[in-house]
């Protein structure tokens, strides 16, 4: 038996303790939020928030959340009120298939949980570890961005130290 | 749009048609007095809505071409932007996807496949499989493994345990990567020429001849492919993202020596497939599945190598040019010339599915066809958009295909455009002339000129100067399939010589669709298209050695991360009211690639010919020059 908080709600697991949480949250909690891409680590489908940090749930045996407060794509709010980072990637249309999306916004929820104020390189930093096949990218940073307070009209994620004149750029 | 969004105005037409010349006959007037407002009949002496006019009857009726489509200049709904429906509910959690789909009593499976094409299982320990916690069956049939248990986890296990407890024997021996292409163009061939029958007779002071090059590259969904199958009382149900549900139910009907009749297909959404990937498979597999295990629902997920290693690749592929140019830096003729494999082998037959190939009585694969011009495989794009004098273009059709190969978004455009595209950029700078005038004065259709001019304004094109050394611009333009979308796009980019990393800094494309319905889905297209496409341009391989495919993970067959993703995509799209869709989704891909290719050679005086522009290759290649 592990004993853990699932948004917010205390469950008790009986499963091999092996097993990794995403499948304990998509099977035995029926939650959809997190989504099985590679199981690997390597594509961060399945993020969630542990204890508010961000962390794939693919690899993270329940072993390892003995008395630990996780957080799904669910306990960030629900369609009809949907949470700040949930509603900026709506606001933005940030989705295609929309399979990679769930994954999107629980990274940014850790980074704006860690980092209030981003910047553009520290959310393309944060956002690396996660993969979308669709190619909706630019929404997602737009809608991070937002999340951010920062709402924009035109893409200009400038990469840091490319261009002449800017904030740290070879001298 | 085209086809389901055509059908649709065409049907709305009529039955306005339709349900205005009741309303007429109810109220004693003429037609031309009514019209409609937001699904109620007015003008009349009173007004009555779409309802009342259908009232306890279903309205099935042949399309005659009764109505006729509302003046564009009167759409209140059609060219808005509007919010898709069903992003709340995706970005919330409900269930969306095949994936989320959990039926009582259901039992999951995973599928052990054979380490390469052609294996045989010669040696397997059933009983040490059965007998691990949770298993509840393990289904063989010939060449044909899975695994079922009550948990999912449990069934993940389980796979990893009958892949150690099964011995193959033989398969088939993968050629050397490095002569793909040789082997190729060596291979027996359908010749076909598409265009032109003779290439010219100008005078030309200046030849070009070059080959280009691009490896088999993945679909490679972001959620492996997945289905539900219940077979009770004889018939079959089965949930899958297929792209095709009557096709797919044929096939599997055949695999089971079913009545089509007897099998049901449920179409669910999946994640992004690009074209023919796992799904039409994993229906299979979840078919044969639930036919040995009566009465329960069984789910069957791929993992993420089963994707990898089994969906039908994107065709690898060569492209031999060769053109001349006159004194006056007019091409004046052009040979052209495309390798490819099939890019179509959708069921078909139960041997187009994997399970057909390795069941104990195995179905052989549909031929594939050689998909005809004007639309194209292979050759999809292949034929030049541009006004110029004795062109020949031959496709050589080879189905001998090495890879499982198959539609991949785009097909032959991809490859055709990323070659025609470069090579009109070399022709113009070897005629000394600009890239966008030179394609200008070869086109002759207003809508081109259109989008081209449309994507070198926004980009700023006259009057670039690079900002810093390293930085490149380039420029493409494609009709997708010469009879679709119009699409430019114009690439700034930023080469890190050390490195072999390629930064985009703007991408800026115009697109003419014809009339558009949402422009936000538009952009929403075009824009992950030029990421997609940047993805298979910059990094983009399935690797594989002779015993095995090797780009099994994310990790050998690396797509593109944030830290790649462009600083800036801009979309124009080009409105043209009451002009046919002309469709979005796969206009973009190949004029990214050779805007890519064009601002490499730009940025850096090299011109890279073969597909992926890796890190790798890129540095191999700059510190050769
Ligand atoms: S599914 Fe967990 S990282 Fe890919
Ligand atoms: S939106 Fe489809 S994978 Fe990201």
């Amino acid at each position: 038996m592990v004993a853990m908080t699932v948004n917010g709600a205390a469950v008790s697991v009986d499963a091999d303790p092996e097993t990794p949480l995403l499948y304990v949250l998509r099977n035995e909690l029926e939650l959809n939020g997190a989504k099985f891409g590679c199981g690997l680590g390597q594509c961060g489908a399945c993020t969630v928030l542990v204890d508010g940090k961000a962390a794939v749930s693919c690899i993270l045996p329940i072993a390892a959340l003995e008395g630990r407060a996780v957080t799904t794509l669910e306990g960030l709010g629900t369609a009809e009120a949907p949470g700040p980072v949930q509603a900026a990637f709506i606001e933005e249309q940030a989705a295609q298939c929309g399979y990679c999306i769930p994954g999107m916004i629980m990274r940014t929820a850790g980074l704006l949980a860690e980092t209030p104020e981003p910047n553009d390189e520290e959310i393309r930093a944060a956002l690396q570890p996660n993969l979308c096949r669709c190619g909706t990218h630019m929404r997602i940073l737009r809608a991070a961005r937002r999340a951010a307070g920062r709402p924009s009209e035109e893409d200009n994620f400038a990469f840091v130290g490319s261009r002449p004149n800017e904030e740290g750029a070879p001298s | 749009m085209e086809e389901s969004g055509s059908a649709i105005m065409n049907a709305a037409a009529e039955v306005r048609a339709i349900l205005v010349q009741r309303a007429a006959e109810r109220l004693g007037v003429e037609t031309e007095r009514l019209r409609v407002e937001d699904g109620v009949v007015v003008g009349g002496p009173e007004d009555i809505a779409y309802g009342a006019l259908v009232d306890g009857e279903t309205l099935h009726v042949r399309y005659e071409g009764r109505g006729r489509r509302a003046d564009p200049a009167s759409y209140q709904i059609m060219g808005t932007s509007f919010p898709r429906t069903d992003i709340p509910a995706k970005l919330t959690g409900a269930p969306a996807y095949v994936q989320d789909l959990r039926l009582p009593g259901m039992v999951h499976a995973r599928v052990v496949r054979p380490p390469v094409y052609g294996a045989r299982l010669a040696e397997f320990d059933r009983a040490a499989v059965e007998a691990m916690p949770g298993v509840t069956a393990v289904v063989r049939n010939g060449n044909y493994l899975a695994v079922v248990a009550s948990g999912e986890y449990q069934a993940v296990e389980a796979k990893r345990a009958a892949e150690g407890a099964a011995r193959w024997s033989g398969g088939i021996t993968l050629p050397e990567r490095s002569k793909i292409y040789d082997r190729l163009q060596a291979s027996a061939a359908e010749e076909t020429v598409i265009h032109g029958t003779d290439a010219g007779s100008g005078s030309p002071v200046k030849r070009l001849e070059v080959r280009y090059t691009r490896p088999f590259q993945m679909h490679s969904s972001i959620g492996p492919s997945c289905a539900v199958g219940l077979f009770e009382d004889g018939r079959l149900t089965i949930w899958t993202h297929t792209q095709g549900v009557y096709p797919d139910r044929k096939a599997i009907a055949e695999l089971l020596s079913m009545e089509e009749g007897a099998v049901r297909l449920i179409h669910m959404p999946g994640a992004g497939c690009y074209g023919h990937n796992g799904a039409d498979d994993a229906a299979a597999d979840a078919a044969l599945i639930a036919t040995a295990l009566p009465g329960q629902p069984v789910r069957v997920q791929w993992m993420r190598e089963d994707e990898h290693l089994w969906e039908p690749y994107g065709s690898a592929m060569v492209v031999e040019a060769n053109a001349g140019l006159s004194a006056e830096g007019k091409i004046v003729d052009w040979t052209y010339d495309v390798w490819s494999y099939p890019h179509s082998t959708r069921p078909g037959g139960a041997g187009n599915l994997i399970a057909g190939n390795l069941v104990a009585d195995p179905f052989r694969l549909t031929p594939p066809t050689n998909i005809p011009q004007p639309a194209g495989g292979g050759d999809r794009n292949a034929v030049p958009p541009y006004d110029i004098p004795g062109a020949r273009v031959t496709k050589h059709f080879v189905t001998d295909m090495t890879l499982r190969v198959s539609a991949l978004r785009g097909l032959g455009a991809f490859m055709n455009v990323f070659s025609l595209e470069s090579f009109v950029d070399e022709l113009a700078e070897a005629a000394g002339a600009d890239p966008v005038a030179f394609r200008l004065a070869m086109l002759d259709d207003p809508r081109a000129s259109d989008v081209v001019t449309a994507a070198a304004t926004d980009f700023g094109w006259d009057g670039w100067t690079a900002p810093m050394p390293g930085f490149g611009r380039g420029f493409a333009y494609a009709r997708y399939k010469n009879l679709a979308a119009y699409c430019a796009v114009a690439i700034e980019l930023q080469v890190t010589p050390e490195t072999g990393e390629i930064r985009i800094h703007r991408a800026v494309s115009s697109v003419d669709s014809g009339q558009i319905v949402n422009p936000d889905g538009v952009r929403n297209q075009i824009e992950g298209g030029i990421v997609q496409s940047a993805s298979w341009t910059l990094f983009e391989e399935v690797l594989y050695s002779s015993d095995r495919i090797e780009s099994r993970d994310w990790s050998a067959y690396p797509i593109l991360r944030f830290d790649a993703v462009p600083a800036s995509v801009r979309v124009r799209p080009i409105d043209r009211p009451g002009e046919p869709f002309l469709g979005t989704g796969e206009c973009a891909q190949g004029p990214t690639a050779a805007a890519i290719a064009n601002a490499l050679r730009n940025a850096t005086g090299v011109r890279i010919r073969d597909l992926p522009y890796s890190p790798e290759r890129l540095r191999a290649v700059l510190q050769d020059t």
